[in-house]
């Protein structure tokens, strides 16, 4: 399967990928041109229901369903989300840095479905370089007529900001995102009401992922159908995951979904296999938020639904794979301590429950734990995200809290005795 | 009318308007649900977790937080489920692994949400062993507010209140997660004039106020329902004391006036009352020039026969009275008929030639109630700075414009703290307001937009005199142009405190009583009938009181808790008239500017030592409340006017105020407004007085003396007011005088900024600070009033750089 949609431009030609020539020259903004020229809003927004993409952002929400709960007061605005955060996960940054044309031309075609007429791309504040290729592509795309007013020959405006955020992992959050955009705290709104309803500047708002966006070229160029036909049932299409951690060969593969964890892992032109030809201990499917994965899971299918199924979720695309010789305690309380880090503060679960969870760990882990801590942690988690199931139920505002508890609850689930091994008596430090 | 929709609460059916917050509908229905962040007054935010309940959705029962959401027809909502129950001691266990559990050396200690709700809903013991959360605890975050934030929540309940209530956003939350901590931008006190709420909606004691810190336990504290003295506005407050001295004051939510909160001078204005210069007993000047204490006998024989002497000698026509509008309205009716029916004098006035015309302020056909704020289309304020002179009402127009929708217009020689929440600012000179009034009323230039703005109807005109150098008749001319707006309705601005009740009381040449014009001819022969005299001319206002005291044709005069020698637009001028009167009597609770001049002093009680009603600014009839007892050998000011009245072989029938309360219920516009209906029911939130006699608004506006150079001079919330500078917290919050110019004018007049100038009017004052101010109208200065420098009232002044 080397169906590439996402990447192929930038495996074709690694050295100028991003730049409007070599973008041109690739067959780039025909469907922009296309779309404003030949179809209606409706039309291309009927081409993405067909296509059911949904979203790459970690909810995985169908794309079009989505589109159709824009409020109709205007203005009205669409909110690209490149704030790219979630540990282990940078397939957003290829697709910025090496693609940024391919984004500018699917938020463009978005913004022509929504009848939007400024957007904004809002990337991560580390991601220096991704986000002066994307300014520079805009740049290109306005000289070129692409963007600004009547683009493509047609009489659609658009214009697109780009926007840095200043380092928050909440800021990805998308409500955060638009307090960070409009200049507040980067703190998650209550909901309802969506941002569909009252976002940007209280005004009807779609936010999509960056990989999202980065499909539509693709979809319009070759219809709705085609991209219905790849991949299983729920999870159309092509997917950039980020392989990380103990595998021969870590880097980002875009495959199509339906393929099995092994595979991911283990296949030569993907994972190449666990380093040095250790036994594999766990994984993260989808980035730090989603609960692990073990062996007896390797045959499963990498598809939304089979990974919701066993309590778990592809998220964003961060798999980040743990070998035999993983001090788990240490792996769960690194995940803990970025979310506590990374909690924004606004509500009390998970501004004090987090680093609740964080002190007792590190008590774990430097020799201090008590029986007792065990079902401390589970409770404590249990206040955050009532039930410990999945999808998590939540005390808080919004789903950072719950995250945190997935390294907890992976724990207790899969190596229960090498943390009670831990808070024995005279256990002693670790690690 | 909202639709009304019926829910479910744990089995209950219960009705409420759709769009409620559950929070509200539920308490209403009799439950609780614990909170921290939510607070009726403010904006939802769901931040504290703890209000969480269990609602019915088509995927089963989901916890929500019941302060954000609204409810609708059919909800079905659990609040005493396992689930919630335990969501509930979740949260409050959260809340404390990082407080601190100083409850016994806390001020909040034993009135705190804090403990109360984890008494409450909270689990027996905490599981928490790790190190706590630890900063410097308190840290001041202005001269009146200490934070301590290991003690804090991070509810929210105080950043909101300063930016959304009081638009002083000066405190915030910093850094993030487990660090986030409230802060004021480095260098930048949170110095807001309402600044104390932040301390009465904390939760928890994070906000102490540097007043109350340590002076009292809650189960040490009297407390009373009462009405704060310190502006016409009326604000309910409780009135706390510990030890028989008044230690606290919180707002207390009356829906029709403060809505719970207060401004800083009235929270923290109430030191006063203990200060150490109160009066104690009465004195009298000796022979040797000085003031001596005496027993009150050997004072008031002293004081009637001074007045039965220039009586005798000159005619009760020589005995002037001024003062009142400190006093409640019973002290007021006492000192009204103490001076037409005992004196026999028409010399009388509760204003200090600083107000409006007395039947304006009492007579105006379409007052309005600070209320119509709420449903207001537009608002006009062409009057004084709401936020220096009259706070709660700034808040009130504030929240018209920011939060219910109305459109605002502000007309003002400089920028007023309603500025920035103004759809149009209109600037114009002192002295020319009514060319401002023309061009406003046919939609000129800058100002049609303004105009335009006003149709927004209902419109509510908050109208007063902006400036003391200005002629009040300007603002009888605006209300006339407001009235002509369909639905609208006016306010009258006037600070002083009861002013008001002062004047319904009589407390004025032309007025008798229950808002009557004193040229009721029927009306003054029922009353003379009633007070067995009546003088049978009407006298001189305030201006002529100091007129005729200067000129000698006025030889006496009894101030009630007034302080001309301070308070006059012109204080100098107001000085030397005291200085030329035979026979100066002061009902006082200090020697102020004015009584350490009188003859004799008479010590009253106060605010708080007294009971009594008071009238504000709509009109509105309040009870004021006794909590303690008073200093020394002071007396109530009935019962001094009383015995006064006696010695000179009268009776005001005024042994105690409820008597005269008695007396005021029978006069036309407070018909039933009794002291018992004042204090049950609705009538708590105060009731209206009604207006018999609608007075006839003069179209024209006046025609003023203008210059070069025109003067704004305004009074500032803290200034050398003898309530501000006797009370320790609020004293050192007045500064110096300083002297405000256009930027332009500056450079013309050669006047440096940083340097100093002579301002000229009718008298001079060098070495003003000068501050550059490029808001207010080119031509103006601006001269803060009551700040320690003073050229007198006229509009006319000229500038010129002096040391």
């Amino acid at each position: 399967m080397s169906e590439r949609i996402l990447t192929a431009r930038m495996q074709a030609h690694p050295g100028d990928s991003h730049t409007l020539e070599r973008y041109l020259a690739t067959g780039g903004y025909a469907s922009l041109r296309r779309a404003v020229n030949e179809l209606t809003p409706a039309q291309v927004t009927a081409e993405v229901k067909a296509a059911n993409l949904r979203g790459r952002g970690g909810a995985g929400f169908p794309c079009g369903v989505k589109w159709g709960f824009l409020a109709p007061a205007t203005p009205h605005y669409l909110v690209v989300n490149g704030d790219e955060s979630e540990p282990g996960t940078c397939k957003d940054r290829q697709l910025l840095e090496r693609d940024p044309h391919q984004l500018v031309e699917g938020t463009a075609i978005a913004a022509y479905a929504l009848g939007v007429h400024q957007a904004f791309i809002y990337v991560r504040g580390e991601y220096a370089r991704p986000a002066r290729r994307v300014q520079r592509a805009v740049d290109e795309a306005y000289a070129a007529g692409f963007l600004g007013a009547g683009i493509a020959g047609s009489g659609f405006d658009l214009d697109v900001t780009v926007h840095l955020g200043a380092g928050a992992y909440i800021c990805g959050e998308e409500t955060a995102l638009l307090n960070s955009l409009e200049g507040r705290r980067g703190e998650p709104r209550i909901r309802p009401p969506f941002p569909a309803v009252e976002g940007l500047y209280g005004q009807p708002t779609i936010v999509n992922n960056v990989e999202t966006l980065s499909n539509l070229p693709w979809i319009i160029e070759h219809g709705g159908a085609a991209y219905d036909a790849l991949g299983p049932e729920g999870s159309r299409g092509t997917r950039l995951f980020s392989v990380s951690g103990h595998v021969a060969r870590p880097g980002n593969y875009e495959v199509v979904m339906g393929l099995s964890w092994r595979d991911l892992i283990y296949r030569e032109d993907l994972g190449a296999g666990v380093r040095d030809g250790r036994a594999l201990k766990a994984w993260i499917p989808g980035g730090a938020s989603a609960p692990w994965l073990v062996p007896e899971h390797l045959d499963e299918p990498v598809t939304i639904d089979d990974t919701a199924r066993l309590g778990s979720m592809l998220g964003s695309g961060a798999v980040v794979v743990m070998d035999e010789t993983t001090d788990v305690v240490a792996a769960a309380l690194a995940l803990v301590r970025f979310f506590a880090h990374e909690s924004c503060g606004e509500c009390t679960p998970c501004r004090e429950g987090t680093t609740w969870l964080l002190r007792i760990l590190e008590r774990i882990v430097r020799g201090a734990g008590r029986p007792a801590d065990l079902d401390l942690l589970l409770d404590i988690s249990d206040n955050i995200s009532p039930g410990l199931r999945w999808p998590p139920a939540q005390t808080t505002i919004c789903p950072l809290g719950p995250s945190a508890t997935a390294p907890i609850v992976s724990l207790m689930r899969h190596f229960r005795p090498e943390v009670e091994a831990r808070v024995l008596p005279g256990a002693g430090a670790h690690g | 009318m909202a639709e009304r929709v019926t829910l479910t609460i744990d089995g209950r059916a219960v009705e409420a308007s759709a769009g409620e917050l559950l929070i509200a509908v539920a308490q209403r229905a009799g439950t609780y649900l614990p909170r921290f962040c939510w607070h009726p007054r403010l904006e939802p935010v769901g931040m504290c977790r703890q209000c969480l309940v269990e609602l019915e959705g088509p995927r089963g029962r989901a916890l929500t937080t019941s302060c954000t959401t609204r409810v609708a027809e059919g909800m079905v909502v659990h609040t005493t489920s396992e689930a919630v129950r335990k969501a509930q001691e979740g949260v409050l266990e959260y809340l404390l692994v990082n407080h601190p559990l100083d409850c016994p050396v806390c001020d909040r200690g034993g009135e705190c949400p804090l403990q109360d709700q984890t008494i409450a809903f909270g689990p027996g013991e905490s599981r928490y062993v790790e190190e706590k959360r630890h900063f410097a605890k308190p840290i001041p975050i202005s001269d009146l507010v200490l934070l301590d934030r290991e003690r804090c929540i991070l509810c929210a309940r105080c950043t909101r209140f300063a930016e959304e209530i009081a638009g002083d956003p000066l405190i915030h939350f910093v850094s993030r997660g487990n660090t986030t901590q409230v802060l004021t931008f480095p260098g930048e006190p949170f110095s807001s004039y309402f600044s104390g709420n932040t301390v009465q909606i904390c939760p928890v004691g994070a906000l102490t106020a540097v007043p109350y810190r340590f002076r009292a336990r809650p189960w040490d504290l009297e407390a009373v329902e009462s009405t704060c003295p310190h502006c016409s506005v009326g604000c309910r407050v409780s009135l706390q004391a510990s030890a028989n001295r008044v230690v606290r004051l919180l707002g207390v939510d009356n829906a029709h006036t403060n809505q719970g909160w207060l401004c800083d001078k009235g929270r923290f204005g109430c030191e006063y009352l203990a200060s150490p210069e109160r009066l104690t007993t009465p004195l009298v000047r000796g022979k040797d020039g000085e003031l001596h204490p005496a027993t009150w006998a050997e004072a008031l024989a002293r004081a009637a026969a001074g007045l039965r002497s220039v009586i005798d000698g000159e005619g009760a026509d020589a005995v002037a009275g001024l003062g009142g509008a400190r006093s409640t309205n019973e002290e007021a009716y006492a000192f009204g008929k103490f001076l037409r029916a005992t004196v026999g004098t028409g010399h009388l006035d509760a204003r200090l030639g600083d107000a409006l015309s007395a039947r304006f302020l009492t007579g105006l056909p379409r007052r309005g109630a600070i209320d119509d704020l709420e449903e207001a289309g537009a608002v006009l304020v062409w009057g004084p700075d709401l936020k220096e002179e009259l706070p709660v009402l700034y808040l009130r127009v504030r929240r018209a414009a920011t939060r219910r929708g109305a459109r605002l217009v502000v007309v003002h020689p400089r920028a007023t703290g309603l500025d920035p929440v103004a759809d149009h600012v209109l600037r114009y000179r002192p002295g020319e307001g009514a060319e401002m009034l023309r061009r406003l009323s046919e939609g000129e230039g800058e100002a049609a937009a303004a105009r335009a703005a006003l149709e927004q109807g209902p419109l509510v005109a908050v109208v007063g005199r902006p400036g003391l150098a200005e002629d009040p008749r300007l603002a009888e001319a605006v209300a006339a142009f407001a009235e002509g707006f369909p639905g609208a309705r006016v306010l009258p601005a006037a600070r002083r405190s009861n002013l008001y009740g002062a004047l319904d009381m009589g407390l004025a040449p032309d007025l008798l009583p229950g808002r009557v014009p004193a040229g009721d001819l029927s009306a003054r022969e029922a009353l003379a009938e009633r007070w067995g005299g009546l003088p049978g001319a009407e006298g001189d206002d305030a201006e002529g009181i100091v007129a005729g005291l200067q000129e000698g044709r006025i030889r006496a005069v009894v101030l009630l808790g007034c302080d001309p020698a301070a308070d006059f637009p012109d204080p100098a001028r107001a000085a030397a008239a005291l200085g030329r009167a035979e026979l100066v009597v002061a009902v006082d609770l200090f020697l102020t500017e004015s009584s350490r001049r009188a003859h004799v002093v008479l010590p009253a009680l106060a605010f708080g030592e007294v009971e009594g009603t008071v009238t504000n600014l709509e009109g509105r009839v309040q009870k004021v409340n006794r909590v303690v007892p008073g200093p020394g050998q002071a007396r109530p000011a009935v019962e001094i006017l009383e015995d006064l009245a006696r010695l000179l072989g009268h009776s005001i029938g005024g042994e105690t105020a409820e008597a005269l309360a008695g007396e005021i219920a029978a006069s036309p516009a407070y018909v039933g407004i009794t002291w018992a209906s004042l204090s049950r029911g609705e009538g708590r939130d105060g009731i209206r007085a009604a207006t018999p006699v609608p007075y006839d608004l003069p179209l024209e506006a006046p025609g003023e003396e203008t210059g070069e150079m025109a003067l704004h001079l305004a009074r500032v919330l803290y200034d050398r007011g003898t309530l501000v500078r006797q009370g320790q917290a609020l004293a050192g919050l007045a500064g110096a005088a300083s002297l405000h110019i256009h930027p332009a004018d500056a450079a013309r007049l050669g006047i440096p900024e940083g340097g100093t100038a002579r301002l000229s009017g009718r008298s001079g004052v060098s070495g003003l600070p000068v501050v550059l101010d490029p808001s207010l109208a080119p031509g103006t200065v601006y001269l803060p009033f009551n700040l320690g420098a003073s050229v007198g009232d006229g509009p006319v002044v000229s500038v010129e750089a002096a040391p």
